[in-house]
């Protein structure tokens, strides 16, 4: 791998906060290695501007893994920039070259709302999960993993729904702000499992009106959001919840 | 006097012993019992919604936007449990003995005990949950093996084994709070204790959004808020980990019990340059199936793949040929510095060694050729089947590494060095997980209770879960039983304006220094002494002028520390200080620590202590004991022993050859 160093120009949305109003600010960064991951590079650039008696750029960010779900950038447009399968926090400054401008903005959706600069509330996420995203077992109830037997494809499809972080960046790719691709990786992933099974009825009705009530938008099938997801969450996963949804109704 | 409150009576019984004749509280009391938890990972996700099922009334808090996104969302290798499912010999006991041994006989025996017998209903738990475990054809649970043991006992789901454990406990907890048992508070930060009487009555809690200081009363606080690897700067840790809530604790009275114990995880991507803000590990499942080497010449510059078989040196394989690439952890780390000490590592950096996959791929091939009947089909297709069992088992972690280094790793080794990985020391607790604070309680990585000196793969996921799970659930019962008169206290109680007015006057304190230097720089400095001389390796020397050296640096701190922003509003960087100011107190600890237990155990290498050919040397008659810490003030602690006991396993030098 050959390594390099590059100068940018960045274009970075700053907001105080969900009242106040936004707006871009450019800032020049310098000798930025093409080993650095991007979050190192605002690393750098935040250093700086601290150092300048500026007030660093407000972003979320956890385990720099691609795993938690926290980082939640827009970059030239796409939610967690250029990279197909890949979060912001995974995303290397490889990705770019000496001369570029990079523009950064906060996840978009009304359902969001800004709590500084890049950072958005998503609250409304553990809220759909509040509305069935679960199976109802108390500590103490359960029967030895094995008397389950699950075939292994539907392990495999579960676990591949499950992989979703929660990240948000399907609602920041959708037009309408819908948030189907992360609820049905839910409702695909609990649907696929036995266990799952007896409540899948009043999970998909469940989790569907609260994420209407949120404010998200409806799904026109577009497929943005799979296109974006840093998890490769398959869009098929929203036909199976419509598929639930469907029999949801019929059978109530 | 410390006391461990072990129950009495034969190892094997002693948990049922306990549950059994533990006091209760009806129903009718528990909805009014409140009890705080602190932090939502494995540890506080379970305990949290394990408690509020049983009727009692939680308030839940964690710094993170979601409780999802806890540090243990990040574990990838697996969990153990005692199953015994591929009938290879494991038991109960196995399982204890192997954490004892593991842990360099540091551990108590009854926790450990408890904590394999428990390990079984986790599993159990977990898949009810719907935790989505890795399975066979049949439908049945898939397992695989991890370092210091020789049975396949750890369950996983990929890579990905914390986050869909986490995602489990997370769902029950959301599950709670829809039921309005649990009260979540995210983007929260416990900064203060309260204690009233003697006793844990509620935390200080900073809201991180609008800066806000919050008094909430608990009739018990449960610590769940990890372990405290960022006093390095570098590690595997998740960027937000801290040590502030137990160290907050700590300066009121709960003892900090073997600070220097930390694990430094032998597989992790090295360090690329200065630039490194944290550093990624490459599952420890890694080394099932993947070989370790160097060169067997120094400082030999050609790539890898040029380099014939005879002229490498697998050198676990060659010193520890038992184990070989599954000894545990320390001993790994060692010999890898080892070796790159001594002239022979690789990379850029020559602080890497190898960690090869090319004949994994090719057994891998050849049992898939078989299994499908394919017959002779050559070499390269061989290669190509071996490629896809390799990319099912542990594709996500090649993708993490060729993302991280942009090199792709089915066809070139993978450069690995050792990297700070997870705390072993923590909050003192009990056979009860209670701290030496009344009331107040440690679980997980937080506490120091289960790993001794050293912690096995695949053992943090259980011992967080065991403790959430399956173990306050019993214990804490055993305190509120005596709290059921115990009104709820007001929060204008005069301890909860002490607390705020600390609490208050240390964040005031901090934005008004505007000094020069950010608080990343602090943090970085201090990772690098704490790196360079209470690391991997630690003499007499290196430690005392660490000591001085964190002392200057945490004076230095509060005197030129620059934070931007303001107080009333989101501000990371302030967050950031708070915690940073608290690891260059710990700092401290930890160096006295070490220089205090002169001896080496488990991950503790004091090089003035070990035996000729580089093994830790372990001296149990005077060091067999926890070192619990009492903080006096800033800078100066008393030590209290706690005399390990070991009835059933016989201590003897560990040895994996
Ligand atoms: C990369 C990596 C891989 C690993 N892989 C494995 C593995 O395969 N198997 C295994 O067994 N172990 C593994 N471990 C170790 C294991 O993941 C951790 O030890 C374990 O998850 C810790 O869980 P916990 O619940 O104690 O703490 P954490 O998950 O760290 O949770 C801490 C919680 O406390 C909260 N918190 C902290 N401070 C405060 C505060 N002041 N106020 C409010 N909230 C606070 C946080 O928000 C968070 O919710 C791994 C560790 C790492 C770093
Ligand atoms: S579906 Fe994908 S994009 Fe949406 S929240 Fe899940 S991981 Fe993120
Ligand atoms: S910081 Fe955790 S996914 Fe990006």
């Amino acid at each position: 791998m050959q390594h390099y160093t590059m100068n940018l120009k960045l274009k970075v949305w700053r907001q105080q906060n969900s009242k106040s109003e936004g707006r871009f600010e450019v800032y020049d960064v310098n000798d930025i290695s093409s080993e650095m991951s991007f979050l190192e590079m605002i690393d750098v650039l935040n250093e700086k501007l601290i150092k300048d008696g500026g007030d660093s750029i407000a972003f979320d960010h956890d385990c720099r893994e691609g795993v938690c779900g926290m980082c939640s950038m827009v970059i030239d447009g796409r939610p967690h920039g250029p990279w197909q399968g890949t979060t912001t926090c995974q995303l290397h400054m490889r990705a770019f070259k000496d001369g570029d401008t990079i523009t950064i903005e906060p996840f978009r959706a009304n359902a969001f709302p800004v709590v500084k600069d890049l950072m958005v509330n998503r609250g409304a996420f553990d809220r759909i999960i509040q509305a069935g995203g679960y199976i109802s077992v108390n500590t103490g109830n359960a029967v030895d993993g094995n008397a389950i037997l699950i075939d292994k494809q539907n392990a495999d499809d579960a676990f591949a729904a499950a992989a979703c972080i929660g990240c948000g960046a399907c609602v920041a790719a959708c037009k309408n702000a819908s948030a189907m691709l992360f609820v049905s990786a839910k409702v695909s992933h609990l649907a696929l499992l036995p266990q799952g099974q007896p409540e899948s009825k009043q999970r998909v009705a469940g989790m569907i009106a609260q994420m209407d009530k949120e404010g998200f938008g409806s799904c026109t099938n577009t497929y943005a959001c799979e296109a974006e997801c840093p998890k490769e969450i398959s869009v098929m996963n929203i036909a199976r919840l419509n598929r639930e949804y469907l029999q949801s109704n019929l059978g109530s | 006097m410390l006391d461990s409150k072990i129950p009495a009576g034969p190892l094997d019984d002693k948990w049922t012993t306990y549950k059994g004749k533990v006091k209760l509280v009806n129903p009718a009391n528990k909805r009014k019992l409140e009890v705080i938890v602190v932090g939502t990972g494995l540890a506080g996700a379970s305990a949290a919604s394990s408690l509020a099922e049983m009727g009692y009334k939680v308030k839940a808090f964690c710094f993170q936007d979601s409780p999802r996104r806890a540090h243990s969302i990040a574990a990838q290798g697996g969990i153990n449990a005692a199953k015994n499912y591929q009938n290879d010999g494991d038991s109960v006991y196995r399982l204890f003995y192997d954490t004892i041994k593991g842990g360099d006989y540091r551990a108590r025996e009854a926790n450990v005990h408890r904590l394999a017998e428990v390990s079984t209903n986790i599993i159990d738990h977990c898949v009810a949950q719907g935790v989505p475990f890795a399975r066979e054809y049949g439908g049945l649970l898939s397992n695989r093996s991890f370092g210091g043991t020789q049975v396949q006992r750890t369950f996983y789901a990929a890579g990905q084994t914390g986050q869909q454990l986490l995602i489990g406990a997370y769902q029950s907890l959301e599950r709670q709070v829809a039921l309005g048992n649990v009260e979540m508070h995210t983007r929260h930060e416990m900064i203060e204790l309260v204690i009233i009487d003697g006793k844990a009555r509620g935390i200080i809690a900073r809201n991180l959004e609008t800066g806000e200081l919050e008094r909430h009363f608990g009739h018990a606080v449960l610590l769940c808020t990890g372990g405290y690897g960022n006093v390095f700067y570098l590690s595997t840790n998740a960027m937000g980990s801290n040590v502030t809530a137990a160290w907050k604790a700590h300066k009121k009275g709960a003892y900090f019990a073997n600070p220097c114990f930390t694990q430094i995880h032998p597989t992790c991507i090295p360090v690329s340059g200065d630039h490194q803000s944290k550093l990624t590990l490459m599952s420890e499942s890694l080394r099932n199936d993947g070989r370790i080497w160097v060169p067997a010449k120094q400082g030999d510059t050609r790539k890898p793949n040029e380099i014939p078989e005879e002229e490498r040196d697998y050198y676990l394989e060659r010193r520890y040929p038992a184990f070989g690439n599954l000894v545990p952890r320390d001993v790994a780390s060692r010999a890898a510095k080892e070796r790159c000490d001594a002239g022979y590592g690789v990379g850029s950096s020559k602080q890497a060694v190898y960690l090869d996959y090319a004949d994994a791929i090719l057994r891998y091939g050849k049992i898939e050729a078989s299994k499908r009947n394919l017959g002779n089909i050559g070499t390269d297709a061989i290669i190509a089947l071996g490629k896809e069992v390799v990319k099912e088992k542990y594709g996500n972690l090649f993708n993490m590494y060729e993302k991280i280094t942009g090199e792709n790793p089915y066809e070139i080794p993978m450069r690995i060095y050792p990297a700070v990985h997870y705390t072993m020391g923590g909050l003192w607790v009990d056979y009860e997980l209670k701290t030496t604070v009344d009331g107040l309680y440690a679980l997980g990585e937080a506490n120091f209770s289960d790993h001794g000196a050293n912690r096995l793969g695949a053992s943090a996921l259980m011992q967080g879960l065991a403790d959430g799970y399956f173990v306050i659930p019993y214990t804490l019962g055993n305190y509120l039983a005596e709290e059921i008169r115990t009104s709820n206290i007001s929060t204008d109680h005069p301890a909860f304006i002490d607390a705020e007015k600390v609490a208050s006057d240390r964040i005031n304190k901090l934005m008004t220094i505007q000094g020069k230097q950010t608080v990343e720089s602090f943090h970085k400095r201090l990772g690098k002494i704490i790196w360079d001389k209470c690391g991997m390796a630690r003499n007499e020397e290196g430690l005392k002028q660490a000591i001085a050296e964190v002392r200057a640096l945490r004076d230095e701190f509060w005197s030129d520390v620059k934070i931007p922003g303001i107080i009333n509003q989101m501000n990371p960087e302030l967050d950031k200080a708070g915690r940073v100011a608290d690891f260059l107190e710990l700092g401290e600890l930890m160096c006295l620590d070490a220089l205090e237990r002169k001896e080496s155990c488990g991950g503790h290498f004091r090089e003035e202590y070990q035996t000729p050919d580089g093994e830790a040397l372990r001296d149990d008659n005077d060091f067999m004991y926890v070192a619990a810490w009492e903080s006096k003030e800033v800078g100066s602690w008393n030590l209290h022993k706690e005399t390990l006991d070991y009835e059933v396993v016989k201590p003897s030098q560990r040895s994996y050859k």
